[in-house]
């Protein structure tokens, strides 16, 4: 209990900053990821194309080498200057994205061909098609893995510490350097995770009540 | 539509090799090591040694073998040479000169690298037998690992550029982006001591980052203890210099387990007789001593 009193100038704005991070990231993975799954399942090949290429590089880059990447290298390119904050949200995002777009695809293959043909019927354009009729029905059945993706998120945000961002992933090198016990500094930064996590697990319960399709 | 691919193409191109070239790639520097090996005293080993009462020298004593915690990436403290893969620096010849006093030449040596932030694990957990690595003595550290020493009196300084001429000490920070490694002292002292404004903090896994950072012009000052910044500034004269004003006191020991008394004052006495005798001083003109500036001996503070 010690050294988490001891240190509360540490734990507070450390997993605050923690949350910020996933919360910024976390919604703008959901938006990135849905509109790449867009692109993914688009009557056009080079959108088809420039998704499976994004899915297929990103899914396979190591997190910490896209930190290093828009940490490292693309100042160097003299584009824009990011703070290392927004630097850590763009990596996040751009990775975490990747997996979002295959869990939002493979719930809008769930959805019966019949109602998009429908729609198509009807005259709706692609961008309706999809947006009113078949990501509404696709969101629901992945409900779970997207959850999953979103906490995997969430713990992914402790790299960050290693790229200039003061999150929750950083507490113990500070505690190791104020001679405080790493190990009991480690229990609280994990208990800090488990509340976090145990939040996202009563939204995901409560989604999957609620949008819950009979079948 | 080709058009568009190919500058896909392109840019995905052009990005994956931008990260393959800057990853672990450190600042240029001269390949200079910050060691004259020719000029490193050479140490006699003893023999039978015993040390009553102390369960590390009974246990390596009984391997016949010893491990050392150290660093690999403090030019002329510890550093470890990527080609041939041995060790080099101030804190390694500390490490093998009290080796010799405990009996153990060279080839019984293993040096292990061990993090700042793992270091009272490695010692507790019986993974390293001691640590030689810019390990500042605290009293809060005491309660976890003892220290013998100090061997080394380090304090707080900055490694800017060669032209800048704004920085001439801890006031002046105001308004400039500081560097150092994440959770470090050093940092936590500008941070609470405000010497330049929280947004301007920056903070990476490895010095050697932050002095990157320093010659890409991302941030104005690098901060740690003296002799950390002195190596850095010794493999790179032409672009970085410390400004040379300390401003805290920094005395480095070598971590042992906190139960064993016998050995720390072993190791004291190992020490002093190296002051002495003036093996310090040759240690210490071969490695940091190369930067330039001179120094003298701590006392030995016996607990």
């Amino acid at each position: 209990m010690d050294v988490l009193l001891d240190n509360l100038d540490l734990y507070g704005p450390f997993f605050w900053t923690t949350i910020k991070l996933f919360l910024i990231s976390g919604v703008a993975s959901l938006i990135f990821g849905t509109f790449l799954a867009g692109l993914r399942v688009s009557p056009v090949p080079v959108f088809r194309a420039v998704g499976a290429t994004y899915v297929t590089l990103l899914r396979n880059t190591p997190l910490t080498l896209v930190f290093v990447f828009l940490v490292f290298a693309y100042p160097l390119l003299d584009i824009i200057d990011l703070s290392y904050f927004t630097a850590a949200v763009v990596s996040l995002t751009l990775y975490t994205s990747a997996f979002i777009c295959e869990v939002v695809r493979s719930g809008i293959n769930t959805v019966p061909v019949g109602q998009a043909e429908a729609a198509r019927a009807l005259g709706l354009t692609f961008t309706q098609i999809l947006g009113q009729i078949v990501l509404p029905q696709a969101i629901r059945s992945v409900v779970p893995p997207l959850m999953s993706m979103l906490i995997a998120l969430l713990k992914n945000t402790t790299i960050a510490a290693g790229f200039s961002v003061a999150e929750a992933g950083a507490i113990r090198q500070y505690l190791s350097e104020r001679g405080d016990n790493q190990l009991v500094g480690l229990l609280w930064v994990a208990l800090g995770f488990i509340i976090l996590v145990a939040v996202l697990s009563f939204i995901q319960r409560t989604l999957e009540k609620r949008w819950s399709v009979a079948r | 539509m080709k058009i568009r691919t190919l500058a896909a193409g392109l840019l995905v191109g052009a990005l994956t090799l931008t990260a393959c070239g800057k990853e672990g790639a450190p600042s240029g520097g001269t390949g200079d090591t910050g060691t004259d090996a020719a000029a490193l005293p050479t140490y006699t080993v003893a023999q039978n040694v015993d040390v009553a009462g102390s369960p590390t020298f009974a246990k390596i004593k009984g391997a016949g073998k010893l491990t050392i915690g150290v660093k690999d990436d403090q030019p002329g403290l510890g550093l470890k040479d990527p080609t041939t893969g041995k060790f080099q620096g101030f804190d390694i010849e500390i490490a093998k000169m009290v080796a010799a006093g405990l009996g153990f030449d060279e080839s019984k040596i293993t040096f292990t690298t061990v993090d700042s932030a793992a270091r009272e694990a490695a010692i507790t957990n019986g993974n390293v037998d001691y640590y030689v690595g810019t390990y500042t003595i605290t009293d809060k550290r005491k309660t976890q690992v003892s220290f013998a020493g100090p061997y080394f009196m380090a304090g707080q300084d900055l490694l800017v550029r060669k032209d800048d001429t704004s920085i001439t000490g801890p006031e002046t920070l105001k308004g400039k982006k500081v560097c150092s490694v994440t959770g470090s002292t050093p940092i936590q002292r500008v941070r609470d001591q405000q010497l330049t404004e929280a947004g301007n903090i920056v903070e990476f896994q490895k010095y050697s980052q932050c002095v990157e950072k320093l010659i890409t012009k991302e941030v104005d000052a690098v901060t740690t203890d003296d002799a950390i910044l002195k190596g850095f500034a010794a493999q790179d004269p032409d672009n970085l210099k410390v400004v040379g004003k300390t401003f805290s006191q920094e005395p480095y020991g070598i971590g042992l387990p906190r139960d064993d008394a016998a050995l720390r004052g072993k190791v004291d006495d190992l020490l002093q007789a190296a002051i002495d005798d003036g093996t310090w001083q040759k240690i210490y003109d071969a490695t940091l001593g190369k930067s330039g500036s001179a120094a003298t001996p701590p006392a030995i503070q016996r607990y």
